[in-house]
């Protein structure tokens, strides 16, 4: 292999083998028969410990902190590990039915189920916590870069870091911001790292990665009210007057203010817009690779070379949707950035010239 | 009769909602799949006219092409509402 020249060879050849990781069938008969939907689900929603791979019979999982506050006993933090198999610990169980289903409870004296204060660290806050070192790490070193040597171009992976930054700034801040495009530029490409690393750390299937942190509306929820907050709070006269007092015949605004209804209504669902665009398109891209991969356990449970023969035909599938969920992890944290800045540079809006 | 026939099922405990679902989620597919097909036909076409603008036609209709989807993914989304929630 002396003569390639190209030398992240290896690091391709590494990707690939991460990708094809999820070719593995348990071989051991299943004492109960599989459950298609809870194997899904219980990949791309949340829980308490994060489970890695199951080895013959014993399962491997991370174990993450549970930290919880009763009303009465006050704070207690342990080890998920304790929780397992709907064991109790500490009066604190996760519950199996509605309502609290799959969450911390605690069991009173009285048998009473009560859900108490939850701030544990659950599989996606421990991916947000990795995602967010990541980041960090990645951005920081550009900078720290620039800050040793400002004149000169980095190299290597810094470039290709660079070159990211680069394009997103002239290529999407800069046209769509307007002027004060500098002012907007921190947020906005934090926004589209964050959302391009949580993304792509969603794609791989095996610690530190498999969390789906932007599938999970909570996150996207609160980048969305980050977007609101900043399209709302700098926001210029002249956009709050196209808001409430609209240049629209005088019948739309006065007796019922109809149009300032519709816009005030829009403040709120764009940013709801984006918030749904990104947890929808995440989730199922999720789902979709989840199901490729249960239908191989679902075949198999029928017999084991139906199953044999079926994985073949579904690994490919499941690649195949695996690259095509690359491309659009990219896309929408793109998009994501993209509408963001084209709200940011509508909320800038100067007066028109009025030409009479 | 179709009617009669699912009004019949829904009684017998056979899931309306499920049903809804389904059907609601495949008709937002075949929504995305129409309008994703009209702007990848316009954007080809438009390529052909000018070979030189490929680069920004590209763009664009990627970014068409997401929100478009995005669109079809609500729909996917209240569908889910609705065979989710009780």
């Amino acid at each position: 292999m002396n003569n390639i020249k190209y030398r992240g060879w290896k690091i391709v050849l590494l990707l690939l083998v991460v990708c094809l990781l999820p070719v593995h069938a348990a071989e051991t008969a299943e004492k109960e028969p599989f459950n298609a939907g809870e194997f899904v689900l219980g990949h791309v929603t949340d829980s308490y410990s994060w489970h890695v791979t199951k080895v013959g019979e014993t399962e491997i999982s991370i174990p993450l902190l549970v930290i919880v506050r009763s009303p009465e006993r006050g704070w207690y933090a342990f080890w998920s590990t304790n929780l397992n198999e709907g064991a109790t610990y500490e009066g604190f169980k996760i519950a199996a039915t509605d309502p609290y289903k799959k969450k911390v409870v605690e069991v009173l004296p009285n048998n009473q189920v009560v859900r108490p204060l939850d701030i544990s660290i659950t599989k996606n806050v421990a991916s947000l916590l990795i995602s967010a070192i990541l980041v960090l790490w990645i951005v920081l070193s550009l900078a720290r870069h620039y800050k040793k040597a400002p004149m000169k171009a980095p190299k290597g992976i810094l470039g290709a870091i660079e070159f990211i930054v680069i394009f997103v700034q002239d290529e999407v801040i800069k046209p769509c911001v307007g002027k004060d495009y500098l002012r907007y530029s921190p947020y906005l490409l934090t926004v589209f790292f964050f959302i391009l690393i949580n993304n792509i750390l969603g794609v791989i299937p095996i610690f530190p990665g498999g969390a789906n942190l932007t599938g999970n509306l909570a996150i996207t929820a609160v980048l969305a009210v980050c977007t609101f907050f900043a399209v709302n709070i700098f926001g210029t006269r002249e956009y709050w007057k196209d808001i409430f007092w609209p240049e629209v015949p005088v019948w739309l605004k006065v007796p019922i203010p109809m149009m300032p209804f519709l816009e005030l209504f829009g403040i709120i669902t764009k940013p709801m817009a984006l918030m749904v665009r990104l947890f929808a398109n995440m989730l199922a891209g999720h789902m979709i690779a989840m199901v490729f991969m249960a239908i191989i356990f679902i075949f198999g449970s029928v017999s084991p070379m139906l199953g044999t023969g079926v994985s073949v035909v579904a690994i490919f599938f499941a690649i195949f949707m695996n690259f095509l969920e690359l491309l659009v992890v990219v896309i929408q944290a793109y998009v994501f950035t993209l509408l963001s800045s084209v709200f940011i540079g509508l909320s800038r809006i100067e007066p028109h010239k009025k030409e009479h | 009769m179709l009617f009669t026939i699912i009004l019949q099922a829904a009684v017998a405990g056979a899931g309306l909602a499920k049903f809804g679902a389904a059907i609601g989620a495949g008709i937002a597919a075949v929504g995305a799949g129409i309008g994703i097909g009209r702007i990848g036909g316009s954007a080809v076409e438009a390529i052909a006219r000018q070979p030189e603008s490929v680069n920004d036609i590209r763009m664009n209709m990627i970014i068409a092409a997401a929100l478009v989807e995005g669109v079809a993914l609500f729909a996917v989304i209240v569908a889910v509402m609705a065979v989710v929630m009780n």
